[in-house]
């Protein structure tokens, strides 16, 4: 009986994710900084999966960083995903698969504003009809693409070359994981593990062999702060709240940092560049900065995928400490090679080369 | 005086954002933006939810609604289920609608964000590009950037895609039907009349400041002024 009760409990932390056929919306963001991401989150569900995920070239921006920036009205931010779901429903799919947590968050937003106010999914319905002639379905099951990878990270650790055990010392590496404030902070259910235990990326972390490490300020925000950042004139705001992330970690010698947001992700990785540009400070051991890696990078890396065709080398902060810390292969000759193996210029004083 | 707080309730952010507030403190305790600035979530929805309609014209003309992150951590926590965050995006929606927003400094960025990421939108079918993402406004980015944007065709083959071409894949070529479709929707949804009046205003401002304004494009004396501008007394004491 105690245990029906605390799997009572526990299942409103839990999340249903889809298994297969997936309509897959990208990020700005993501594919701007961290195309590889993408493209091994395709790899991995159609390829080694064996999944159905497509990708309709008619799908936008869904305005999310406009709306809050606040330029871009609410009723025209609830029409453009409407379009979204339109072309969903006109592809013939049911489950939607973001790769944004902006995006992700506004969903969610927009979803429960129709469920707490039908007549603003009735007006939603009429603009959408008026503007393009579409009609749409709301989507039966909503996944971030972390939750995906987070549904087959047993599948994963199956698969996997390498653990996220330090291969000189044998212990498990310490992980810092940043949900990202609008994966589930707005709207818990939507979320593995819900606002208060959120496990996505600790799963992952979990099930492959490293440590998650929790430090007072896990939950802080990166600093992004949307307008924030966009205007120069504001970006102290984005750059002293990453510095509070990073004092609050530094103790606790993280060996890398995953991420669920592209924008986190970013911003960890460029503004730790900033740092040591304007003050000398770095947040690593041995003088090193911190790599970041995505989630979709990190899995791909435990799979064994060549580190340059993740995009590892297209971070400020380069990751070739963690690799050898692990035990990666890889070919430092590949790294600035093109797809048809020419060689590209190198990059000079990136972080950690 | 028009009735702001009626004006504030036909928002359904406002109307899902504030129930009845205790004045805990709590969204204070947790905002990011309480820490870095002389901001005070509490503060603001105490003063909106008075009522008072001269406090809340003040506060529509402030420089206090701007400092907000919208990263909505306070939605998580407030015991009351109430989003201070869903306040201030209301109450920055309707400074703009009035034109209030151009009688404070960090009001008037609305005209930059809207001339960069609002336009992106039409221009490129993205908020954010890495294109539109120019080295000269973003030294935070560092070498790298510049790198990936010297050499995009490259480093996009290599990560599974064509930049802005035609088909499927990071950066496509947003296909010129789904733009109008956007262009459409901000139409039907009041979106461009939002971005018209952002101009309209802005552009009043530029005048009685003695600011140089076109009508396009980043290029001009009041776009730099509202990007970089700094009085620096917005931060706790």
């Amino acid at each position: 009986m105690q245990q029906d009760g605390k799997k009572r409990i526990w299942s409103d932390y839990q999340k249903e994710i889809a298994d297969d056929h997936f309509f897959y919306v990208r990020s700005c963001i993501r594919q701007s900084f961290f195309p590889g991401s993408e493209q091994f989150f395709l790899h991995f569900m159609r390829d080694i999966l064996g999944k159905d995920v497509y990708e309709n070239p008619s799908h936008t921006t869904c305005t999310g960083i406009g709306y809050h920036g606040d330029v871009v009205p609410l009723a025209t931010i609830m029409t453009v995903v409407a379009r979204h779901f339109a072309l969903m429903k006109e592809s013939g799919y049911k489950n939607i698969a973001i790769s944004c947590v902006t995006s992700f968050g506004i969903y969610t937003e927009i979803i429960e504003t129709w469920k707490h106010f039908p007549e603003e999914l009735e007006k939603t319905r009429e603009y959408l009809y008026k503007a393009t002639g579409r009609e749409f379905d709301v989507p039966e099951n909503m996944a971030h693409t972390s939750d995906i990878i987070y549904k087959f990270r047993n599948e994963i650790a199956e698969k996997a070359k390498y653990k996220l055990i330090n291969k000189e010392t044998g212990e498990p590496l310490n992980v810092v994981e940043h949900i990202g404030c609008h994966y589930s902070k707005m709207f818990p259910k939507y979320g593995v593990g819900g606002a208060e235990f959120p496990n996505v990326l600790g799963g992952m972390i979990d099930s492959w062999g490293g440590k998650v490490i929790d430090y007072p300020e896990r939950r802080h925000c990166c600093g992004f702060g949307f307008r924030q950042y966009l205007v120069q004139a504001n970006r102290g705001y984005s750059l002293s709240n990453t510095v509070k992330k990073f004092e609050s970690m530094k103790p606790f010698k993280p060996d890398f940092v995953l991420t669920n947001c592209p924008g986190c992700n970013m911003f960890m990785d460029k503004w730790q560049y900033t740092m040591k540009e304007m003050e000398g400070t770095v947040y690593g051991e041995n003088g090193e900065s911190i790599p970041i890696l995505t989630y979709e990078e990190l899995a791909g890396l435990v799979l064994g995928i060549n580190p340059w065709d993740l995009g590892l080398q297209f971070h400020m902060v380069q990751s070739e400490p963690l690799l050898k810390k692990i035990g990666i292969e890889y070919d430092p000759d590949n790294k600035f090679k093109t797809k048809d193996g020419r060689q590209m210029p190198v990059p000079q004083n990136l972080i950690n080369a | 005086m028009q009735n702001y707080h009626e004006m504030l309730m036909q928002d359904i952010r406002f109307e899902e954002g504030l129930n009845a507030c205790m004045n805990c403190g709590v969204c204070t305790a947790i905002c990011p933006a309480a820490e870095f600035y002389d901001y005070d979530p509490r503060k603001i929805v105490d003063l909106v939810q008075s009522g008072d309609n001269a406090e809340i014209e003040k506060l529509l003309k402030s420089e206090t609604i701007w400092y907000c992150g919208e990263c909505m951590s306070c939605k998580t926590r407030c015991p009351r289920g109430n989003t201070p965050a869903l306040v201030v995006m209301a109450l920055r929606t309707l400074s703009q609608k009035l034109g209030f927003f151009t009688e404070s400094e960090k009001g008037r960025q609305q005209f930059a964000i809207k001339r960069t990421v609002g336009e992106n939108i039409f221009k490129y079918g993205y908020c954010v590009a890495s294109y539109a993402v120019s080295p000269e406004m973003h030294a935070e980015q560092g070498p790298i950037w510049k790198y990936i944007l010297d050499n995009s065709t490259d480093v996009f083959e290599r990560m599974g895609g064509h930049i802005d071409e035609l088909g499927a894949g990071p950066l496509r070529k947003i296909p010129e039907d789904a733009k109008t479709e956007l262009k459409k929707i901000f139409e039907v949804t009041g979106g461009m009349d939002f971005y018209n009046d952002i101009e309209r205003h802005s552009k009043k401002k530029a005048a009685e400041m003695g600011l140089q304004f076109s009508d396009k494009g980043i290029d001009n004396e009041y776009f730099i002024e509202v990007f970089t501008a700094n009085k620096k007394d917005h931060h706790n004491k």
